[in-house]
């Protein structure tokens, strides 16, 4: 097996299931390590312009690959979405939002790296998983001047090729030769990708399954009996 | 009618020293840690001044508490949806500063310092970075005994609708000591706005609680807690808060603020409800009739029909008993002398405040000031303290109960000053404000007197009840075998040794042999 095999036919095996696994367990045994671990406490400057740029665009990009990637082709075709459009769409949405997570993004490095009391507060992870996002999504920027080559061409098969091994892993065939001629910036990209998943349970990232929606149609009080 | 028995306090801040007793002990079992250093669960506040932190009472800054909304309650923050909204960066989140930067001081270096001319000096050190703190710009007592410019402190917000430069004048200077714990409200605002769900309300004694395992972080407990007594550790990420002490109230003990405290100003008892009217009573539409409104959510625990319906909902004997002889219920109900704290905050609050007295003595004795007809006690309106002043931190700004409880406290020293100086009762003053001299007795044995036992009538939890097999559990108590220490530090590993609950799981006893 070559290198090529193992990371595009193995690897995403290895995050998602360590991925997945490693949530629940420590969702089950660590509860209390389950957090955003927020520290707007100790500096608020910033931060709203900062923390949501972030957020809004990491929500809206993870939310494009969801359904950019993992949407059948003949789905997309049924609904009348030509190839062609649906790249101009994924270009001009991985553009605007990427800029808008670039920017939340690099403020919040910033605060991170260099304000004396969250350097001072913070841990290791939180550096190592901030850095990742960003030079992930860095790469991720990178592919948009070449998917506006293959777009200026006329030429979706990059893309359609991505989506295609993409949903290969999901549907457990997974076939590697399907990037063999896509541009080596997008496989760079999805090892960056497929490594946030790896280390998503060993990291804050883990806040992102407690998205509280369920606030929304809950009662405002809560009374709990003492547990026995 | 849905009877709840709460677990609630009395401060007579009329006995009050401002020792910071009650803040030490509590700091020294609770919350002497890192990441709550700031965390004050129980702190002692020097009115008038902005207070811990700055300018809690200013709604129109933090958005605390709860608003009526077209007549129906809403947190002031806004709507749920509003709250989701802003949870990448709660906009009404008080920063660390506006407590204050924790310190502690370079201890070690008046041991190590080499030998120099001058003596070595101990400089502050940060407690979240570690660095020397050039100056100490603010603490979480920094007002103390009036410390600070008059202009600073006389932006508390009870101030309002008080002719300021008045009584900024020395002479006329006042001053009240504010001790302040959670509120373990009826109607908690703080559980209101945790998105994750982790806050609750005990069913059997009305704490307020924060689940460290549910918390997830998204901190707008602690801007809604309109008396900012949600903190937020910064070490663990967790929100914290005081626990009124419940490992020592189930085991019927006072929490230790009541305990240690040196001027016996502190009541511990319960108190009968009625859960049904929390919404009802809360979204009363007058600010000023909050404080009536909450007095008549509390059932009378002598009231047969509210002892049958005590039971129905399988309230323990021995609490109906208790809430019969509550300290809190013969202060705030029967002798209306205890009043909540900013009842406009719509929590219904269960730390109620018997006002200070604060009479101008050399005034007095210059004939300066109007008296009783004892000729030696003042009259409620010529305290140091305004009247309005005391009525806007307790009664919305209502005045009229703020006077009839200072004057019922008037007419209880008169009367006690007639039996000791005189030598012969004068009721004259009890009189006048509606009191039987048995009532002036026992308020004198409540207030003056203080017995621990009438301060603090505290039922068991029934632990006794709950486990139905003590020998099993024997050996066990005050063990963990997880990582759930005091420390608070967790360590992020995936594989660590499996947490617990905080006490081993129940073993059948061995069986005798036959």
């Amino acid at each position: 097996m070559n290198l090529q095999n193992f990371i595009y036919g193995v690897y995403p095996y290895i995050a998602l299931s360590v991925f997945l696994l490693g949530s629940l367990l420590r969702f089950d045994r660590e509860q209390y390590t389950w957090k955003s671990d927020s520290t707007q406490l100790l500096t608020k400057a910033n931060m709203r312009v900062a923390s949501n740029l972030f957020h809004i665009g990491i929500l809206a990009i993870f939310l494009g690959h969801l359904v950019g990637l993992l949407t059948p082709h003949s789905v997309f075709l049924a609904l009348g979405v030509s190839d062609m459009a649906h790249q101009m769409l994924a270009i001009w949405a991985g553009t605007i939002f990427g800029v808008i997570c670039l920017l939340g993004g690099a403020m919040l490095w910033v605060r991170r790296f260099f304000n004396r009391r969250i350097a001072a507060a913070g841990r290791g992870s939180d550096k190592f998983i901030l850095t990742w996002l960003l030079l992930t999504l860095l790469l991720g920027l990178c592919t948009i001047p070449v998917s506006v080559g293959h777009a200026n061409a006329g030429n979706p098969d990059v893309m359609i090729a991505l989506a295609e091994w993409a949903q290969s892993i999901i549907y457990l065939h997974p076939d590697p030769a399907l990037l063999a001629n896509v541009d080596t910036v997008f496989k760079l990209h999805l090892f960056f990708g497929m490594t946030v998943f790896l280390v998503f349970p060993f990291t804050r990232m883990v806040h992102v399954w407690s998205a509280p929606f369920g606030y929304l149609a809950r009662p405002y009080q809560i009374v709990r009996g003492k547990r026995v | 009618m849905k009877v709840r028995a709460q677990f609630a306090f009395v401060f007579n801040l009329d006995k009050c020293i401002g020792c910071h007793t009650c803040s030490v002990t509590c700091k020294n079992v609770w919350s002497n840690r890192k990441g709550v250093e700031y965390a004050w669960f129980n702190n002692v506040e020097s009115k008038p001044g902005v207070g811990y932190p700055k300018q809690w009472e200013n709604q129109e800054q933090w958005n605390g508490g709860w608003k009526l909304n077209n007549g129906k309650l809403e947190l002031k923050s806004g709507s749920r949806a509003k709250r989701l909204m802003n949870i990448f960066a709660n906009p009404d989140l008080p920063e660390i500063d506006d407590y204050y930067e924790p310190f502690t001081y370079n201890y070690a270096r008046l041991q190590n310092a080499p030998l120099s001319e001058a003596a070595p000096t101990a400089r502050p050190l940060s407690q979240i970075t570690g660095e020397t703190i050039d100056k100490i710009k603010w603490g979480p007592n920094w007002e103390d005994d009036l410390a600070g410019e008059y202009a600073k402190r006389s932006q508390d917000q009870n101030m309002r609708d008080i002719q300021k430069e008045m009584y900024g004048q020395f002479e006329n200077t006042f001053h009240m000591y504010l001790p302040r714990i959670c509120n373990h409200c009826l109607n908690p605002a703080c559980v209101a706005a945790c998105p994750s769900g982790s806050m609750y309300k005990r069913e059997e004694d009305g704490i307020v609680l924060v689940d460290q395992d549910k918390c997830r972080s998204w901190r707008m407990c602690v801007s809604s807690c309109p008396y900012k007594k949600v903190y937020y550790n910064w070490e663990s990420g967790k929100a914290e808060k005081c626990i009124g002490c419940y490992p020592r109230v189930e085991s019927g003990m006072p929490t230790v603020c009541s305990e240690s405290c040196v001027g016996r100003i502190r009541y511990n008892g319960i108190m009968l409800y009625d859960a049904d009217r929390i919404e009802e009573l809360a979204s009363v539409e007058n600010e000023e009739d909050l404080y009536e409104a909450q007095c008549k959510i509390f059932l009378n625990p002598h009231d047969p029909e509210v002892i049958a319906a005590a039971r129905a909902e399988g309230i323990n004997e021995d609490w109906i008993i208790a809430a019969q002889k509550s300290p809190i219920y013969k202060m705030a109900i029967e002798w209306k002398i205890a009043f909540p704290m900013h009842p406009e905050f719509r929590t219904l609050p269960m730390v109620w405040y018997v006002p200070p007295l604060s009479p101008v003595q050399t005034q007095i004795d210059q004939g300066n000031l109007p008296v009783g007809p004892d000729g030696a006690i003042p009259l409620a309106g010529t305290m140091r303290l305004p009247v309005q002043y005391l009525a806007n931190l307790l009664t919305a700004g209502k005045q009229a109960p703020i006077i009839s409880a200072l004057n019922r406290m008037i007419a209880m020293r008169s009367y006690q000053r007639s039996v000791h100086v005189e030598g012969q009762a004068d009721t004259r003053a009890l009189e006048a404000v509606g009191m039987s001299e048995s009532m002036a007795l026992e308020m004198y044995r409540y207030l003056a007197i203080a017995n621990y036992e009438d301060r603090f009538v505290i039922p068991t939890g029934h632990a006794e009840v709950a486990l139905d097999d003590s020998h099993g559990f024997q050996g066990q108590n005050g063990f963990t075998f997880g990582n759930d220490t005091s420390a608070g530090v967790s360590k992020i590993t995936l594989f660590p040794r499996r947490r617990k609950e905080s006490m081993e799981p129940k073993e059948p006893a061995p069986a005798a042999d036959m």
